[in-house]
């Protein structure tokens, strides 16, 4: 699935954040978006996400040379992971098993496709833990085993590594490196530390000025 | 103070024997409430999550409005309902003046406006957040709220609570639309209430004890729903 940001417009109380974003994204690739506080990044990836309406231009999604219509099937194949995650007050596996048991799954299925994605980010092993107690590293990486759990085409991951540490930046970062090896799927991440995207990204992007540009 | 005793033991004695008519008395008025705050939660909760979660105008006009009914009282509520109850009310013809279901809607009258507000602000205090992550994760408008009721479960359960011991223990409105008739509409409060007035005090004390215990334990689950609930709200 492709994503294209066509001349996106985004004004908040008659303060434009996006002026004019358009950008076409490939399949499988990882983009790391950049800019200062306040740019539009975080409005760019809910936009994207189909969380939020742009005041004019579109996000479009095709398939081959199919466009998509923004429908919730749609939305069910993109996922994004807000900078602040939102846990529920829950279990760490009702949290991960939430976008699949929304969607129908059958209990097997989520059993083994929430295993699945706690063993990818490393919380195999607290699986019945209360998810309000984990550190915000650990958070941090429920919040992408609960995105990935619906094995999602686009994954959006705002400031991944923003509020962890050390450790759990190297876990997070050897994660999208992963990612992006296995090629199943796009990610577009926003991140302050340019090495980080350097290292991370096939392709750096920059908001400047409510648009965006390649690096 | 040898009546005050007396009646005391008599009262214990009806309580340790299930004396047959002070066990009808609090299966009726289990069940009034019961029924009451079935209907109120039904009508109630969705009331409060639209309240919380939608926006539309007259919303703070809405809000006031439950916040004022809250504080509804009762005589006040007997009053209309008698009205509109009445044979020659609007709803006369319904014939449930002095009925048990003519309680149970007093009761719900009552305990709706007190169950909206309260789940009201319980969903209101949960984060924002929760509702975006269910939307991220692929949540229609529907599995949406749920996941903020879910998440406001123990708030939600307080209400309910709250809502419970508030007409459990009430006796203005359902004594003037229940009209406290032996063995058909006399709830707990009420018979206190006549029996009291008629000098016979040993069923109005076992009666009140009774009451009294339903109000602890009813006080004692809402201190551990708020507790459970606080355990893991950081
Ligand atoms: N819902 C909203 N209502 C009003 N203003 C908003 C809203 N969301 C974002 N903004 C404003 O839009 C601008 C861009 O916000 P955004 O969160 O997209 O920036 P960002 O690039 O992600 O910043 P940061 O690096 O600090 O995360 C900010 O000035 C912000 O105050
Ligand atoms: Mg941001």
């Amino acid at each position: 699935m492709r994503l294209i940001a066509r001349h996106i417009r985004k004004d908040y109380g008659g303060r434009t954040v996006l002026k004019d974003c358009s950008y076409e994204f490939d399949a499988h690739a990882v983009y790391a978006l950049m800019g200062p506080n306040g740019c539009g990044k975080s409005t760019f990836l809910r936009i994207c996400s189909l969380l939020e309406r742009p005041d004019s231009g579109d996000a479009l999604f095709s398939d081959g040379a199919t466009m998509l219509l923004p429908d919730l099937s749609l939305r069910r194949r993109i996922t994004l992971v807000l900078a602040r995650t939102g846990v529920f007050n829950t279990t760490v596996y009702r949290n991960a098993a939430y976008g699949l048991s929304i969607r129908g799954a059958g209990k097997a299925e989520i059993a083994r496709k929430v295993k699945e994605a706690l063993n990818f980010v490393g919380l195999g092993h607290k699986i019945d833990q209360h998810a309000r107690t984990l550190s915000s590293g650990e958070t941090q990486r429920l919040g992408i085993a609960r995105a990935l759990a619906v094995e999602p085409e686009i994954l959006f991951l705002d400031e991944p590594t923003a509020s962890v540490d050390q450790e759990n930046t190297e876990i997070i970062e050897s994660l999208i490196m992963k990612m992006r090896t296995d090629g199943k799927t796009m990610v577009i991440m926003t991140t302050h530390d340019r090495d980080q995207a350097d290292r991370l990204a096939d392709q750096v992007l920059v908001i400047r000025d409510g648009s965006i540009t390649r690096h | 103070m040898d009546l005050f005793l007396q009646a005391i033991s008599h009262a214990f004695s009806l309580i340790v024997h299930l004396d047959p008519v002070l066990t009808g008395i609090i299966v009726l008025s289990l069940k009034v409430s019961g029924y009451a705050l079935i209907i109120a939660t039904v009508l109630g909760l969705p009331a409060g999550a639209f309240l919380g979660l939608k926006r539309f105008p007259a919303r703070d006009l809405a809000i006031s409005t439950i916040n004022t009914f809250m504080g509804l009282p009762p005589v006040v509520v007997g009053l209309f309902l008698y009205l509109l109850l009445s044979r020659k009310g609007p709803l006369g013809f319904m014939g449930l003046l002095y009925s048990p279901s003519a309680m149970i809607i007093a009761q719900t009258v009552l305990a709706v406006p007190i169950v909206t507000a309260l789940c009201h602000s319980a969903i209101m205090s949960v984060d924002p957040i929760i509702r975006q992550a269910a939307r991220t994760l692929g949540a229609t408008d529907t599995q949406e709220t749920l996941a903020v009721i879910r998440e406001a479960r123990y708030g939600i359960l307080s209400a309910l609570l709250a809502a419970f011991g508030r007409v459990m223990a009430e006796v203005g409105a359902i004594l003037i639309v229940g009209g406290n008739i032996a063995g058909y509409t006399r709830v707990m409060t009420t018979t206190i209430a006549l029996e009291t007035d008629k000098g016979n005090f040993e069923l109005a004390l076992a009666l009140g004890i009774i009451l009294l215990a339903i109000s602890f334990l009813v006080n004692a689950a809402l201190h551990f729903v708020r507790k459970k609930g606080m355990v893991h709200t950081s």
